[in-house]
């Protein structure tokens, strides 16, 4: 798919009114138009229509934009920006204009070997944990350079036990009722397993029967953000192949970003008649909790009260529409007071792989999503994307950084408790 | 000419590649294209002065530009000009309660400004639809409305003073804080509304008010547009100013509704948004006053916004509408005639006529208590035969228009949008006395030209 192939009425439907211009935080740094989104269509359909070339100068300007879709939902004139901006990674990838050595070599590791490759990727984070646990970490430390060891200290902390170690194949409770399949994602299942185990835990005791490959493709959104339509298809099918999607009620999600690619199978895959049925099943937890009505827990997740605040995620937010439903599950648990975070769908920076491409971009997001979180004194931050908790949690080290479901499931487990 | 703009202004503020200017061709009209030669970013009076001196010597056209929100082509570059944003000069000065005045520079943001002075229990009552992004010197140079003109005006009335760089390069400030001047021409006034043709408003004295303490919020749907229109003169003549009577036709309820998905009635033919504020027993009885009218001249349904959140959903609600309607069609034609209120019935009824005479679709939103209406065309650019259609359906609406005693704008501007209808509207020795002007101030010719007439 090129932009020129796109169907130029998606690129018309901007009428470049500039009300997408106050949500778009790249615009919100530099004040240049080509950094907003009304900015960046205008670029894409200059390539459309061959005004200007398919340049690095225009690859460098898709990388700067985070793809946190907040201008699609600032825009009044339902844009379908995400399409337009996957479509225009996808054309800078295959026509290689930003191609380099090392960048390469790190698409390879990532996009080709280790993100479609799940057992693989799971000896790789085991790898990991050894090398973080063994004290290897500490020594390797003190001999890279200054650049290197800024990057290594950003390789997140692998869990000791992933999801597969965590949670069964199929599990239900007393009575019950709905079929549910539920993907544990790949940074989740290595770093964030425990909230994979969570997930479960809400569902079981919302009457679900729950279905866990312990082996799962990824999603395929990280090939699809970063220009690689073809991977992100071949991963859509053999989530397909796995789990048929008539054979569930509802697919759960429990990572913002993921669950924003989840959705739009259909799109990926025209033809094949399951991904529409998929996309119609695909849920976040936190809004297939709302739709089943979930039981407010009896007791409090901690002995005392505490104070959290709730950072949306932008492709839970922004992707999925799913804003009110965290923070009404929130208020449910007894002991938790909520406090409203300012610019609390503004991205963090973490935004994929973008902490690493643009490192001073995302540094400033960061510094202005730690300031918000400071102002509210709550003592933990509810999210539910793991890529925001690692870039938060870097941001600030001594901070609590909970998935709100995990903190529905510690409540749950204090009334067993109690009995 | 760029190497001196640079000198002055750092490379980081100067943009001339390809990729940079492609975004600076447009503004939020439709269909107007055109590269500018560079984009230059100064961030005072000096350095906006030394531009244009700059410029002067190279005989190169200014366009001066803001957030690029405009909706008559004002800021679209003419062929070898250079545009002059204003964004990064974004500073509140100061807000001076004694005085009741807020002074700004250009590229603050309108929004920001009300908040500014709701921080002081003050109002800055004027809110064009763009205004979280608009900013206020953009609102300067197009006299900007909004949904509060009926009871509050315009942007025109809360200007005490501007400060403007003249084409020569001379810095020149007219008006002060006083509440009454009448020392010589009120030369602000020629500014205000002078889309960049004249100067560059390099600062803004506003006045404000006291906050309204209170505000009441209703919504009334209508079987027809008629029946909508007639409860709006009916209110009126009751002696009621409401700060604003929106109103909405069925096509554009339902873009809106798609975009906010905020309950709005989508079976109506009409919806009508009403709001007062002011004293809260002020309020309370007017509100009840206008529930009344409009039951008796053929509301549907009546129903009251239960909070301050509920008003402001629907306020926001509203001003989306024109870019809610673009999901309909690639092109979006956007209209902004005005017509004495007691006409106002009269033209919606031959805006629907026209359209469905020309087979066109069309949502027509607007500010009814003042007579302002935007009919919107739905269109494709790309099909001829279509656009065709839509400049006759625009031609007849204006005769229309102009033989009620009505404007070809109310609020957007002529820009290059509107001006082959200007002289229709003006006469000659109207539009001639105002060419003379524009050469006596600038005979070069070099700020925004080929705006608002050749």
């Amino acid at each position: 798919m090129s932009l020129k192939k796109l169907d130029f009425s998606i690129l018309q439907q901007c009428m470049h009114c500039g009300m997408c211009l106050p949500s778009c935080p790249t615009y919100d740094t530099t004040k240049r138009e080509r950094n907003s989104p009304r900015g960046r269509i205008a670029l894409m359909r200059a390539v459309a229509t061959d005004e200007i070339p398919l340049s690095k100068s225009f690859a460098d300007e898709m990388s700067f934009c985070l793809g946190c879709l907040a201008c699609q939902s600032a825009c009044p004139a339902a844009v379908d920006y995400a399409t337009l901006f996957e479509t225009s990674r996808a054309e800078i990838e295959a026509t290689g204009v930003s191609v380099s050595a090392p960048r390469r070599l790190l698409r390879f590791l990532t996009l080709d070997l280790l993100f479609t490759r799940p057992r693989f990727l799971r000896v790789v984070g085991k790898l990991l944990r050894f090398y973080q646990v063994s004290g290897a970490e500490n020594l390797v430390r003190k001999i890279l350079p200054k650049r290197l060891r800024e990057l290594e200290r950003l390789t997140p902390r692998m869990a000791a036990q992933f999801s597969n170690d965590l949670i069964d194949p199929v599990e239900s409770g007393d009575g019950s009722s709905k079929k549910v399949a539920l993907l544990t994602g790949c940074v989740q299942d290595l770093v964030f397993s425990q909230v994979n185990r969570d997930t479960a835990d809400v569902l079981l005791a919302n009457s679900c029967e729950v279905h866990t490959p312990s082996v799962q493709p990824c999603c395929g959104s990280i090939h699809s953000h970063n220009g690689e339509p073809e991977m992100a298809r071949e991963n859509a099918r053999r989530l397909l192949d796995l789990l048929p999607p008539q054979d569930f009620d509802a697919i759960i999600s429990n990572a913002g970003g993921c669950g924003s690619h989840l959705r739009h199978f259909s799109k990926l895959l025209p033809n094949d008649p399951r991904a529409a049925l998929w996309d119609a099943k695909v849920r976040d937890v936190h809004e297939f909790l709302a739709e089943i009505e979930v039981r407010s827990p009896d007791v409090a997740p901690f002995e005392e009260e505490k104070k959290v605040t709730y950072h949306d995620s932008c492709h839970l937010a922004h992707g999925q529409k799913v804003t009110l439903e965290p923070r009404q599950m929130i208020d449910l648990i007894p002991g938790i007071e909520r406090v409203d975070l300012s610019e609390s769908d503004w991205c963090c920076g973490s935004a994929g792989v973008y902490s690493l491409t643009q490192p001073e971009q995302s540094q400033l997001l960061l510094e202005r999503k730690v300031g918000h979180i400071r102002t509210t004194g709550a003592e933990i931050l509810l999210t539910a994307n793991p890529g925001c908790v690692l870039q938060i949690q870097n941001g600030v080290p001594e901070l609590k950084i909970m998935n709100p479901v995990s903190l529905l499931a510690q409540a749950y487990r204090n009334e067993s408790k109690k009995l | 000419m760029i190497g001196a703009l640079t000198a002055l202004l750092g490379a980081e503020n100067v943009l001339t590649a390809k990729e940079d200017l492609v975004p600076y061709s447009f503004d939020g009209t439709a269909t107007f294209r055109e590269l500018p030669v560079a984009v230059v970013f100064p961030r005072t009076t000096e350095e906006v002065a030394r531009c244009v001196k700059i410029c002067r010597e190279h005989q190169t056209p200014i366009i001066t530009r803001g957030s690029g929100t405009g909706l008559s082509g004002g800021t679209v570059p003419t062929p070898g000009a250079i545009v002059l944003c204003l964004v990064h000069m974004t500073k509140i000065v100061e807000i001076d309660p004694a005085n009741l005045t807020l002074r700004a520079e250009p590229g603050a943001i309108t929004a920001d400004i009300d908040a500014a002075a709701a921080e002081h229990g003050l109002f800055y009552p004027p809110d064009p639809g763009s205004m979280k992004i608009s900013t206020i010197g953009g609102n300067v140079a197009e006299n900007s409305g909004g949904l509060r003109g009926l009871k509050y005006g315009v942007t025109r009335d809360y200007i005490m003073a501007v400060t403007v760089v003249l084409p020569d390069g001379e810095v020149a400030t007219f008006g002060n804080a006083c509440v009454k001047d009448v020392a010589g021409y009120s030369m602000k006034d020629v500014f205000i509304g002078s889309e960049g043709t004249l100067g560059i408003i390099t600062q803004v004295l506003l006045k404000l008010l006291p906050r309204p303490e209170a505000r009441r919020t209703m919504l009334a749907t209508f079987s027809s547009m008629e029946a909508a229109a007639e409860t709006v003169s009916a209110i009126i003549a009751a002696r009621i100013i409401p700060c604003t009577l929106e109103f909405l036709d069925q096509m554009t309820i339902r873009c809106v509704e798609d975009y906010t998905k905020m309950g709005l009635p989508t079976d109506c033919a009409a919806l009508l948004l009403m709001e007062t504020d002011g004293h809260p027993a002020a309020v309370e009885d007017e509100a009840n006053r206008m529930a009344a009218i409009a039951r008796s001249h053929g509301a549907m349904e009546v129903t009251t916004a239960a909070d301050e959140a509920e008003s402001l959903k629907l306020a926001s609600a509203r001003r989306s509408a024109f870019a809610s309607l673009a999901r309909v069609r690639p092109t979006t034609i956007l209209e902004d005639v005005t017509v004495p209120r007691s006409h106002l019935a009269e033209m919606v009824t031959f805006i629907a006529e026209t359209a469905a005479k020309l087979e066109l679709t069309v949502g027509t939103f607007g500010h009814m208590g003042d007579g302002n209406l935007h009919p919107t065309f739905l269109t494709d650019e790309l099909d001829e035969e279509e656009m065709k259609r839509v400049h006759q359906a625009l031609d007849l609406i204006v005769s229309k228009t102009l033989s009620l005693g009505g404007t070809i704008t109310g609020e957007h501007g002529v820009g290059l949008a509107k001006k082959m209808w200007l002289r229709d509207q003006l006469g000659d020795a109207s539009l001639n006395l105002m060419k003379k002007f524009k050469e006596t101030i600038d005979p070069d010719c070099l700020l925004n030209p080929h705006k608002i007439f050749d």
